[in-house]
């Protein structure tokens, strides 16, 4: 079965990995800019990442058959310099105009701080400005549920924001609901220790539906499976899922969603 | 608001039969945990995470529905004011004691 990995972070994966995802049908994957694990020492690091996002990855992508859309934004873990994230922000309205590059992401909290905050305003205004899709990325464990509190809030003192513009990243139990009740779409981060596995994803989607929402492994530098979107496919096939609902939640979801950016070209 | 129709197309026994084994097998891991902590050198019982868990432990033994989702909560802090600064990059996995 055909799948849209949405959240991934291929450059801290082998070409090995779009093999075997290529294998397990992967046929398009969506890359958000991120922390790499350290920090960046300027903002030059940080033009040189998006350089790789928007030309290196897709030919590497390409090998496999596998399309390759990527995310633009200073994430919210080198967010606390406002000096530095604000010097990154201003060369991101040319990476905009790429033509594959999807929108604002992953932006959001991670320490729920006033300085996180302050910058994840300003990545949605230059969202608003740009009429960019945006992707959230929402902090781990503890921090999770008054950072989703915090994001939707901002998202909605912001006029010009559509919530079924927006996908918020990482939802688990305690936060898909007000996720899906406040109009915005939920993405599920298949992610070993911090995250949610696909048993839970699938119990999800039994107990949330299947409006408004993907799954993702955003997989990284991190203990990871890049495999888990298919595998998640699989946990629902074994409960008795139809092929039609696991088509919707891996591949139809994110499609519409996407598709929102007219770059966004996959076919079914 | 969970979804209306809720419900997994699995029966009880096939539900049984698929997941039983692998979380007898997480129970377990549990109960060797808390053993270990036991025979560590400075054995305290006051620990922020470890209230946390042993609550989380009353939350599986109380028969009602939606654990996961109060186990979260449980492990979650609940306050709703941006700090001043963030104190580091990682996270906890519980909320530390409020010392007032
Ligand atoms: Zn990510």
């Amino acid at each position: 079965m055909l799948y849209i990995d949405p959240h991934i972070h291929m450059v801290s994966r082998t070409t090995d990995d779009y093999q075997r995802m290529a294998l397990a049908g992967c046929v398009a994957i969506t890359e958000p800019a991120f922390w790499a694990g350290f920090d960046r020492s300027s903002p030059q690091g940080f033009f040189d990442y998006f350089r790789q996002l928007t030309e290196f990855e897709p030919k590497r992508a390409a090998n496999y058959g596998i399309q390759h859309y990527t995310w633009m934004c200073i994430n919210p873990k080198e967010a606390e310099d406002i000096g530095l994230a604000r010097e990154v922000m201003s060369f991101i309205p040319d990476f905009l105009k790429l033509p594959t590059v999807l929108g604002i992401g992953e932006i959001g909290l991670n320490k729920n701080s006033k300085n996180e905050l302050i910058i994840f305003e300003e990545h949605v205004a230059l969202a608003a400005h740009h009429e960019q899709l945006i992707l959230v990325h929402t902090p781990h464990l503890e921090d999770k549920r008054k950072g989703t509190l915090l994001i939707m809030d901002a998202l909605a003192n912001n006029p010009a924001i559509e919530p079924g513009r927006v996908l918020i990243d990482h939802v688990e139990e305690h936060t898909v609901g007000m996720v899906l009740d406040r109009g915005f779409w939920a993405g599920m981060t298949l992610y070993p220790e911090t995250k949610c596995t696909p048993q839970r994803a699938a119990d999800i989607i039994e107990t949330f539906g299947h409006e408004r929402i993907w799954i993702n492994s955003a997989g990284d530098w991190g203990p990871c499976d890049p495999l888990s979107v298919p595998k998640t496919q699989l946990e629902m096939k074994r409960r008795g899922h139809t092929p039609e609902t696991i088509s919707k939640i891996s591949f139809g979801n994110p499609r519409n969603f996407l598709s929102q950016c007219s770059k966004f070209n996959v076919d079914g | 608001m969970p979804h209306p129709d809720a419900s997994c197309p699995m029966t009880y026994e096939q539900a049984i039969e698929a997941y039983f084994m692998e979380h007898r097998a997480k129970l377990i891991d549990v109960a060797a945990f808390l053993d270990r902590l036991e025979r560590t050198s400075e054995n305290k019982s006051d620990d922020f995470r470890m209230i946390a868990f042993r609550s989380a432990l009353e939350v599986l033994g109380d028969g009602e529905p939606d654990r996961a989702r109060r186990l979260l909560e449980l492990f979650s802090d609940f306050s709703t004011e941006p700090i001043d600064t963030a104190p580091m990059k990682g996270a906890l996995g519980a909320m530390p004691l409020d010392p007032s």
